[in-house]
């Protein structure tokens, strides 16, 4: 599968000079098969630059997973041009919440005052609650998995016959654990990621910067990459960077943590744009 | 290893954080973890017994009545919870491993998640001064 990134900043947009690098568009992760399926990982606003790329050889079917519905992971719906083409077949999965279906929560936005178009506007859109088991998506075995965030939040696992794409954008392993990690059994998210090819990981915050954000359903680098370990992973790209971060800031706090972890996977910090070939071809 | 459900993960995190003793069990009945305000009360440290089967550990603190009659793991209020699927409260004296009878109180809860898929179930329990 190929993966390309086309946002990778957390919580806002972050678009400037500063930010140019690494990108300033929120989460957005186009995953493409062999066999030409098309996955699309969140809908930050990095979609809007997916939704234009695709204008010229849109497919008939796009299956858009989301991790969870904060605003940072859905505002580029409205902008994703896809949506609105009725020849596109578009199923937008999402995690699952009991009480209130996954098309309230979503109309919540795209609707009037927040959005002019309603969600029932859009013409060629059916809806999934994602089970947390593994199920099929056109040629992907896909695992979702409920992880540690606040709201109702999944993971993805995706896999095909070359390899495995973990998908953990929003995530706080560390919560509540004073020395982490714990054995892997007890580790939010170890499911999914456990022997993955490429792991996408949230690492928004420094070690410094954590304890003034516990529980707000992020990380620290230096819990990242201890959780990479954890899992075995081959490839760590670090994703969900603080839009207080400039690159350089991201340059600078990777190599501090990467020089205390002394991790023996490759470590990558995610940029938009960045392609990632996973399985044989890697 | 098999990962266990967030939802367990997270009320183990929680049982960390709490003052109150918390013991878990997942969906077969065994015990997966006990925080360490319930050490005090068990006389034992999680570490050093690790987990336990419900056929263990239903048994290996004596429990037993306000009679001294022994207290059968269906009277017991973790496994009234976890095998009826509700909540359950109950007295009942035990033996720590260091060997002191305590009187306790302890209410159980099913953990159930958003697609009603029992996890385990936590008893919280607190002891009655003597």
């Amino acid at each position: 599968m190929r993966v390309r990134l086309w946002g990778t900043r957390g919580s806002l947009a972050a678009p400037g000079a500063d930010t140019a690098r690494f990108g300033g568009n929120t989460a957005c992760v186009e995953v493409r098969g062999r066999d030409g399926t098309l996955l699309v990982l969140d809908a930050g606003t990095g979609i809007r630059l997916l939704g234009a790329a695709l204008r010229q050889h849109a497919p008939r079917r796009i299956h858009l997973l989301l991790s969870h519905l904060h605003m940072d992971h859905i505002q580029g719906l409205g902008f994703f041009e896809a949506l609105f083409d009725p020849e596109v077949e578009t199923h937008l999965w999402g995690p699952a919440r009991g009480a209130q279906d996954l098309r309230d929560r979503l109309a919540r936005y795209l609707s009037p005052p927040l959005f002019p178009v309603r969600l029932r506007e859009l013409p060629n859109l059916t809806l999934h609650e994602a089970p947390r088991r593994a199920f099929r998506v056109g040629e992907f075995l896909v695992l979702a998995d409920h992880i540690c965030h606040p709201g109702f939040t999944v993971g993805y696992r995706i896999e095909d016959d070359g390899g495995t794409l973990a998908y953990l954008s929003d995530h706080e392993p560390a919560l509540g654990v004073p020395h982490f990690p714990l054995r892997a059994d007890w580790t939010s998210g170890y499911r999914l990621a456990r022997g993955a090819d490429l792991l996408l990981h949230d690492a928004q915050y420094s070690l410094a910067e954590y304890p003034a954000h516990v529980g707000w359903g992020h990380s620290a680098l230096e819990h990242t990459l201890a959780f990479a370990r954890l899992a075995d992973v081959r490839h760590l790209v670090t994703f969900h960077h603080d839009p207080g971060h400039s690159d350089d800031d991201v340059d600078r706090l990777t190599a501090e943590a990467m020089a205390f972890a002394q991790p023996s996977f490759v470590v990558t910090s995610g940029a938009e744009g960045a392609v990632f070939d996973v399985g044989a071809t890697a | 290893m098999v990962q266990k459900p967030i939802e367990l993960i997270l009320t183990r995190q929680l049982a960390s954080s709490l003052v109150m003793p918390i013991f878990l069990v997942d969906p077969s009945g065994t015990l997966v973890y006990f925080n360490e305000p319930a050490e005090q009360i068990l006389g034992v440290r999680f570490d050093e017994i690790g987990e336990m089967l419900a056929s263990e550990w239903t048994t290996r603190w004596k429990p037993s009545d306000a009679d001294g009659a022994p207290l059968l793991p269906e009277r017991q209020p973790l496994t009234i919870a976890l095998e009826q699927s509700r909540p359950a409260h109950g007295e009942l004296w035990i033996q720590g491993s260091d060997g002191r009878r305590r009187h306790i109180h302890a209410t159980a809860i099913p953990l159930v998640t958003v697609s009603d898929r029992l996890i385990g179930a936590a008893a919280i329990f607190w002891e009655e001064p003597s």
